[in-house]
C-alpha cells in the first residue's frame, strides 16, 4: 500500500512541477474561463433581475469548458513527449497512475476555480464564501475530473483529441453539471440544506460511480 | 528489488506470441528465449515487429495470444514484477522535457520505490556519463545526451534484464562503447540484453547470439561465433525481401 501512495505522490509532484515550469495548462484555462465569465456577464448585465437565475449557469459553463480544455492536456503532454510509456514501465499499478493523474488534475482544477470564484463574485455581485457553495464546487469537480481523466487517456490516442474529448466527455458529465448548477443556485440564494440536499446527493453518487468506473476502465484504456 | 522468479529459468522466454494492430499482424506466433547473462541482437526490416516485441515484453502492449515470462515472472499475471526486472530504452527518451535530468531520475526512482535515491541517481549518471548535465532540463539537451539520460533511467533500479530498441540512435562513439559496459555493469552480475537494431556492425560487435525477425516471426537465429557479417548481411537481405 505504501507503494500505491508513494506512486500517487510522485505523479502529483511531477505534474505540479512540470506545470509550474511550463504554465501551459493554467494560462490557457484561466484565460478561457475569465473571458467566458466576462462575456456572459456583459450579455446578462443589462437586466440585473436575471442575475440570480443565470449566474450559477454562467459559473458552471465557465468551469466546464475551461476544465475540458485543461483535462485534454492531462495526457496530451505525456503523449507528446512519449513519457506515458515511461509511466507504464514503472511497477506502479495502473490504479495508482490513474489516481495520481486524477488528483493532479483535481488540484489544478480546484486552484483554477479558487482563482475564478472572486472574479465571478465581483462580476455578478454575489458572495462566494458560503460553505454550501464551496462544498458543491469541490464535490462536483471530483466527479468531473474523474471522468475527464479517463476520457483524456482515451482521447489522447485519437488524431483530433481537442475535439474528441469534449464530444466524448461532456455528454457524460451533463448530470453532474446540471446538479451542480441547481445546487449552486440554491447555495447562492441562501436556501436551507434540506432544499439542495437532493442535488448534493446526486453529485455524491455520480462521484462514487465515476471514481469506481474510471479507475476500473483506465487500465484497459491506457494499454495498447 | 523483488526476488527473481527463478534463477534456473531463462531471463526471457516467449512462446507463440501474437499481436495484431487491426488487420496487420505485428507478431505472428513468435518463439524466443534468452539465457541469463546472454546478449541477443535482433535484426529486422522496418515493420518486422521488433518494436512491438519490445513493447509486449515490456508490458506496454498486451499480446493477443501466446505466453511469455521475464525473469520467471509471467507477463500477464505478474506485470509489476516483470517491470522491476527490466530496463527499457526506446526511440524516445521517455522523460519530461521541463524537468531536469535529476528530477526525472528522482521521479522514476520514486515510482520504483528505491531507497538511497541520491546515491543511485549519481551512480547511474556516472555510468552513462551524464553527471555534468544532471541539473539541466531534458528539453535543453542534445539528442545524444537525452539518450544517455534515457539509459540512466533504464538502469536506475539496477534491472538484471535490458530491452533496448535501437539504443545506438543519436549516440556518439564514446556512448556506444558504454552500451557494452552496461551489459556487464549490473550489481548482480552480467545483465541479460535483448537489443533490436538496424546496425549490423554494432549489433554483431555486442552480442553473443543473433536473430532476424521478419513478418513477426524469428526467421533466423544463430550463435554469434557461427555467423560472420557477410553471411548475416546476405541472410538479412533474403529475409527482408520475403517479409510481407
Amino acid at each position: 500500500m505504501t507503494g500505491f501512495w508513494s506512486a500517487i505522490a510522485a505523479i502529483m509532484w511531477k505534474d505540479i512541477l512540470t506545470e509550474a515550469r511550463s504554465k501551459e495548462v493554467v494560462t490557457a484555462v484561466l484565460a478561457f474561463a475569465i473571458l467566458t465569465l466576462v462575456i456572459l456577464n456583459f450579455a446578462v448585465n443589462k437586466d440585473t433581475s436575471l442575475t440570480p437565475v443565470v449566474a450559477p449557469g454562467v459559473l458552471w459553463v465557465s468551469f466546464t469548458f475551461a476544465g475540458a480544455l485543461g483535462l485534454t492536456r492531462t495526457f496530451a503532454l505525456e503523449k507528446e513527449r512519449g513519457s506515458v510509456e515511461g509511466l507504464l514501465l514503472t511497477p506502479a499499478g495502473r490504479d495508482a497512475i490513474f489516481a495520481g493523474k486524477m488528483l493532479g488534475g483535481l488540484a489544478f482544477m480546484l486552484a483554477a476555480e479558487a482563482a475564478l470564484l472572486p472574479f465571478f463574485a465581483v462580476l455578478f455581485d454575489v458572495s462566494p464564501f458560503r460553505p454550501l457553495l464551496l462544498l458543491v464546487v469541490v464535490l462536483a469537480t471530483v466527479g468531473f475530473v474523474a471522468v475527464g481523466t479517463l476520457f483524456s487517456a482515451i482521447a489522447v490516442n485519437t488524431r483530433s483529441r481537442e475535439i474528441m474529448l469534449p464530444m466524448l466527455f461532456l455528454p457524460i458529465v451533463v448530470p453532474v453539471v446540471i446538479a451542480a448548477v441547481a445546487a449552486t443556485g440554491g447555495a447562492l440564494e441562501g436556501k436551507p440544506w434540506g432544499e439542495i440536499a437532493k442535488w448534493v446527493q446526486l453529485i455524491a453518487v455520480f462521484d462514487l460511480l465515476a471514481l469506481v468506473f474510471s479507475a476500473f476502465a483506465f487500465e484497459h484504456v491506457i494499454q495498447e | 528489488m523483488e526476488e527473481s522468479g527463478g534463477r534456473e529459468a531463462l531471463a526471457i522466454h516467449a512462446s507463440g506470441l501474437s499481436k495484431a494492430y487491426g488487420p496487420h499482424l505485428a507478431l505472428d506466433g513468435l518463439d524466443l528465449s534468452l539465457p541469463w547473462g546472454g546478449f541477443l541482437t535482433l535484426f529486422g526490416p522496418n515493420g518486422s515487429g521488433k518494436t512491438t516485441l519490445i513493447k509486449v515484453l515490456a508490458t506496454i502492449a498486451r499480446p493477443d495470444s501466446g505466453e511469455a515470462a521475464i525473469a520467471g515472472y509471467d507477463l500477464r499475471k505478474q506485470p509489476a514484477a516483470v517491470r522491476r526486472n527490466i530496463g527499457v530504452v526506446t526511440h524516445q527518451p521517455l522523460l519530461y522535457a521541463d524537468l531536469t535530468c535529476r528530477e526525472n531520475l528522482r521521479f522514476h526512482g520514486r515510482m520504483f520505490g528505491l531507497k538511497q535515491l541520491d546515491e543511485r541517481i549519481e551512480q547511474a549518471a556516472d555510468t552513462v556519463g551524464l553527471r555534468p548535465h544532471l541539473s539541466r532540463r531534458v528539453g535543453t539537451l542534445s539528442h545524444g545526451l537525452q539518450k544517455r539520460a534515457s539509459l540512466a533511467r533504464a538502469i536506475l533500479h539496477d534491472p538484471p534484464i535490458l530491452l533496448l530498441d535501437e539504443p545506438e540512435t543519436g549516440l556518439d562513439q564514446e556512448a556506444l562503447d558504454m552500451l557494452s559496459a552496461l551489459a556487464s555493469a549490473g550489481e548482480r552480475g552480467r545483465r541479460s540484453v535483448l537489443m533490436a537494431t538496424h546496425s549490423l556492425e554494432r549489433g554483431l560487435a555486442l552480442c553473443d547470439r543473433v536473430a532476424i525477425l521478419a513478418g513477426g516471426r524469428i526467421a533466423f537465429q544463430a550463435e554469434r561465433a557461427m555467423v560472420d557479417e557477410a553471411t548475416l548481411r546476405d541472410t538479412y537481405a533474403r529475409h527482408a525481401r520475403v517479409a510481407p
